[in-house]
């Protein structure tokens, strides 16, 4: 028997790659030697050669998260900053290639890292970077036809106020006042010099329609080798079709029922949360990083904290959450992952047909975790429980209520008896009610095994992430490739199932589950012990940040979760950040669908949607 | 055998189904009548369904819950029920993520100068999201999060934006909706007082009572009330308002026309608004 030469890929630090790639490409690599900074500068005219290079060398083989930042004011140009990672885990290899504000051009990258393509649309959407190489460069959370580019740092909104927050009119002379009063719609929205509404098309979807061959007589169609020549049919499914769970639409070409190709529309639940994000206070964003995946809020927490804590960490006056306040974020980002899990599952199936039996049975167990996150962090799912540095208060002594309004029925548990039962009793009772309920019948495994079928090599190039990507084989969770946290010393296995289905996204699911009760159980000792630690977190309602960069990123239960923030602009340190940027999984998992649908049939469509398990706050964001 | 997944599929159904009837057999309807056993309904041993009949009863939240946002006055010192605990500092507008406080700062009209008093403030409740840094970062615990989440109304621009009179509540209001996290402020105070009277307490020589379950609904003692200088409350125009009439020490100034200006003025603001932009 011969083994197949698979070509050796080193694995070398960070530190080695980036002197290798020196050597390799003198004159177009150089350090990123800004402070704060970290990785390194690309030529944009090596670029590509670079990330070939990195890919195939050296085996960053990952592209987690492709941004653009907006450097008006300080160095007037605009930067695209990747972070390329190994699928076998270490830190991420951090390179930038810089353009020109004024005529922003980069090539594009898709070619090396498929994964690329929705975030330089994005990256085209928001700041007016051209990608030279771009298949589909069109925009993609806005409207076309939308004016200018606005998450540059000189384009501004309607009803704009100030650059930042907090805003003067506020204190000390702070009358209320309701923007549209002052502002009334269209004075102050700027339109194309030849804006004129009546004519406005949207010139992106015309190809989409154009090749179709209407007006064809259906008594002309003859047959070939006894089957009927068919017309395509353009389906667009959505935006308000249930099966997006949101506002979300598919453009889907059929031949009959078969998909030819399937193009995804996002951004009717666009808000700007990055604008947003930079007009924001470090603090402000805390509660906003609540509304981008609003099941699992505790997760989106924790990315931010880490992002900015690393910041912190680098300035002289620091402290780092103690060791209670780690264990209590690992309980509340687990309990979390099984919320989300519950729901996934549940609404999976009812994608699949099964109305809303499975769905509720999940939600009715994932109540009573909210119920201990309601108690704790003061909401159910917009919970805002962490801060910089640890959280906002420590476990409550008792999970009690108080009788306020009428008919208002109280309850009163100690809280570390209802977590102990909840994660020794409850939860691993309820999963394996669930495995028991769906994993064996016939009905879904004749519907989802063998649909939807992603293998781990297109998964990987499409950056796809979390149970997307274990479900096909690649055993990649940032809480073992890139440890935070106190994850390092809790025992757990990476799930991972090699079909690459939705029934073994369905699975897997149910994989991280247990995996996440086993890290629970070990949470509860942990927190008996640390009893009475301060958890609290920096006290400044206004922290200044110390300058640089920094990538926090997260095992959310969609996927990997990423916060790139840059603090910069202000020697002391600014209240706010300059770039805030969200590598949302649910986005960037889409990249993946329209191949994993061609060849399946509409109904298809549905499921595999629904075992990508999207939240559209977070996909549009 | 095919359809064996299917038929087990069914028992879970089955079970769930039978569950909800077996929880009232066994407490034996005692689980919809008492107050006590609500627990068993709604707590990690229910089984099956248990679905909260709202509005004929209501799962009451618990303390660290949030909604919108109330201002403490103060209600337990005779000599100061009705004030403000709020300082007018300005931390909670500028710590809102959506920006939705708006503050005017009081100034005496005699001299001009700024006093610890907020002469308006509002909160627009559409804009507010809920989040709680407002009390978490007030450093006087005048402003907290309330519980009552029915504030369904028929119009958005007059009921949406609260003002002062709207939104300020007795101390004793706050005690009764979360009487630990009261507590566990009031011991980081050192007294169930207002920090100001504690420090001038502090300064006259007298000590608080410490914070307890059992003086939690005392009216303060009378060494509080000598601590501080007389109220600036009447002295003021801005801060003339109602005083609860359950307060006997505390003399009710007639609201002036001069109080009356205090009170805002929308359509007035607006047209000096317009006028201003006009020119």
């Amino acid at each position: 028997m011969t083994v197949t030469e698979i070509p050796l890929v080193e694995a070398t630090t960070s530190e080695t790659a980036i002197s290798r790639l020196k050597e390799r490409f003198p004159g177009a690599v150089q350090d990123d030697s800004r402070h704060g900074y970290s990785g390194v500068v690309v030529d944009k005219s090596k670029l590509v050669e670079v990330a070939t290079y990195m890919r195939d060398t050296l085996g960053y083989d990952y592209l987690s998260s492709a941004t653009a930042v907006d450097y008006h004011g300080i160095a007037d140009s605009m930067e695209m900053v990747y972070h390329a990672y190994r699928t076998a885990g270490g830190p991420a290899l951090v390179f930038k290639a810089q353009t020109d504000r004024a005529k922003a051009e980069l090539p594009s990258l898709i070619d090396v890292w498929p994964g690329a393509d929705f975030q330089e649309r994005e990256a085209y959407d928001l700041y007016g970077i051209q990608f030279a190489g771009h298949p589909n460069l069109k925009r993609i959370l806005l409207w076309e036809g939308f004016n200018g580019y606005p998450m540059r740092k000189d384009w501004r909104e309607a009803y704009y106020e100030e650059e930042h927050k907090p805003f003067e009119s506020r204190w000390p002379a702070g009358w209320v006042r309701r923007a549209e009063e002052l502002n009334v719609y269209g004075k102050n929205v700027h339109y194309p010099a030849d804006f004129d509404l009546a004519k406005l098309t949207d010139k992106s979807e015309e190809s989409l329609y154009s090749d179709l061959g209407l007006g064809v007589n259906v008594q002309d169609l003859s047959t070939e080798n006894g089957h009927l020549k068919t017309d395509k049919l353009v389906v667009n499914m959505g935006p308000h079709h249930p099966s997006t769970h949101g506002v979300f639409r598919m453009i889907v070409t059929l031949d009959g029922e078969t998909i030819e190709s399937l193009e995804p529309v996002m951004g009717y639940l666009h808000r700007n949360h990055e604008k947003i994000g930079e007009r924001n206070s470090w603090n402000h964003n805390m509660p906003f990083t609540d509304r981008l995946d609003y099941l699992s809020s505790m997760g989106n927490n924790h990315g931010y904290a880490l992002a900015v804590e690393q910041l912190f960490a680098t300035g002289n006056k620091w402290n780092p959450p103690s060791y209670r306040a780690e264990c209590i974020r690992v309980l509340m980002v687990e309990l979390t992952r099984i919320v989300n899990h519950y729901w996934a599952i549940g609404f999976l199936l009812n994608d699949l047909g099964a109305f809303f039996t499975p769905a509720l049975y999940a939600i009715a167990e994932r109540e009573k975790i909210l119920d201990f996150f309601e108690a704790t962090a003061g909401a159910r799912m917009m919970c805002n429980y962490m801060r910089f540095g640890g959280l906002y208060k420590d476990l409550p002594e008792r999970m009690h209520s108080v009788a306020n309004l009428i008919n208002d029925k109280v309850r009163d548990f100690n809280t570390m008896e209802y977590l102990s039962e909840l994660i020794n009793e409850r939860i691993p009772r309820s999963i394996d009610e669930l495995d028991e309920f769906l994993t064996a019948s016939e009905i879904i495994k004749s519907r989802t095994v063998g649909v939807g079928y992603l293998p781990p090599e297109m998964a990987i190039a499409y950056s796809a992430a979390g149970p997307l990507l274990r479900a096909s084989g690649v055993p990649y969770d940032v809480r073992r490739a890139d440890p935070y946290s106190i994850y390092p010393e809790l025992e757990f296995d990476v799930a991972v199932r090699y079909n690459g289905d939705i029934y073994d996204r369905y699975l897997i699911r149910l994989d991280e589950m247990r995996e996440s009760v086993r890290i629970l159980k070990q949470i509860l000792p942990r927190l008996e012990k640390t009893k009475g630690e301060p958890v609290a977190g920096i006290s400044q309602y206004m922290p200044r940040v110390p300058m640089g960069e920094s990538y926090g990123r997260v095992e959310n239960p969609k996927g990997e979760l990423g916060y790139y923030v840059v603090s910069a602009g202000d020697e002391k340190g600014p209240q706010n950040p300059w770039r805030y940027h969200v590598r949302a999984p649910s986005f960037i998992n889409l990249t993946a669908l329209g191949p994993m649908c061609v060849g399946h049939k509409v109904a298809d469509v549905v499921a595999i949607l629904g075992s990508i398990d999207i939240v559209l706050g977070e996909t549009d964001r | 055998m095919f359809g064996q997944g299917i038929v087990k599929g069914l028992w879970v159904t089955f079970k769930h189904f039978f569950n909800t009837y077996a929880d009232d057999i066994k407490y034996a309807g005692r689980k919809y009548l008492r107050q006590e056993n609500f627990e068993v309904r709604q707590g990690l041993r229910s089984q099956g369904a248990f679905t909260v009949q709202y509005p004929d009863e209501k799962l009451a939240v618990p303390e660290r819950f949030r909604f919108t946002p109330f201002l403490v006055t103060e209600d337990t010192d005779p000599a100061r029920v009705g004030e403000d605990w709020c300082t007018s500092c300005g931390i909670c507008a500028k710590v809102c993520p959506p920006q939705c406080i708006w503050i005017v700062r009081g100034t005496d009209p005699n001299t001009g100068r700024p006093v610890p008093q907020p002469e308006a403030f509002f909160i627009d409740i559409d804009i507010c999201m809920n989040c709680g840094f407002c009390a978490e970062f007030c450093p006087f615990d005048a402003i907290k999060m309330d519980h009552n989440y029915e504030m369904a109304s028929y119009d958005r621009t007059m009921h949406h934006i609260h003002d002062k009179d709207r939104l300020s509540k007795p101390l004793s209001y706050w005690k009764s909706i979360a009487p630990t996290t009261a507590l566990e402020e009031a011991n980081a105070r050192g007294g169930w007082e207002h920090p100001d009277v504690l420090k001038a307490m502090k300064k006259a020589g007298k000590t608080a009572d410490k914070p307890t379950k059992d003086n939690m609904w005392n009216v303060l003692s009378a060494p509080a009330n000598q601590a501080l200088p007389a109220p600036t409350a009447p002295a003021s125009p801005a801060e003339a308002k109602p005083v609860p009439p359950a307060a006997p020490a505390a003399a009710a100034p007639a609201p002036s026309a001069e109080g009356g200006k205090a009170k805002f003025d929308k359509q007035a603001m607006l047209a000096k608004i317009r006028e201003k932009k006009a020119k």
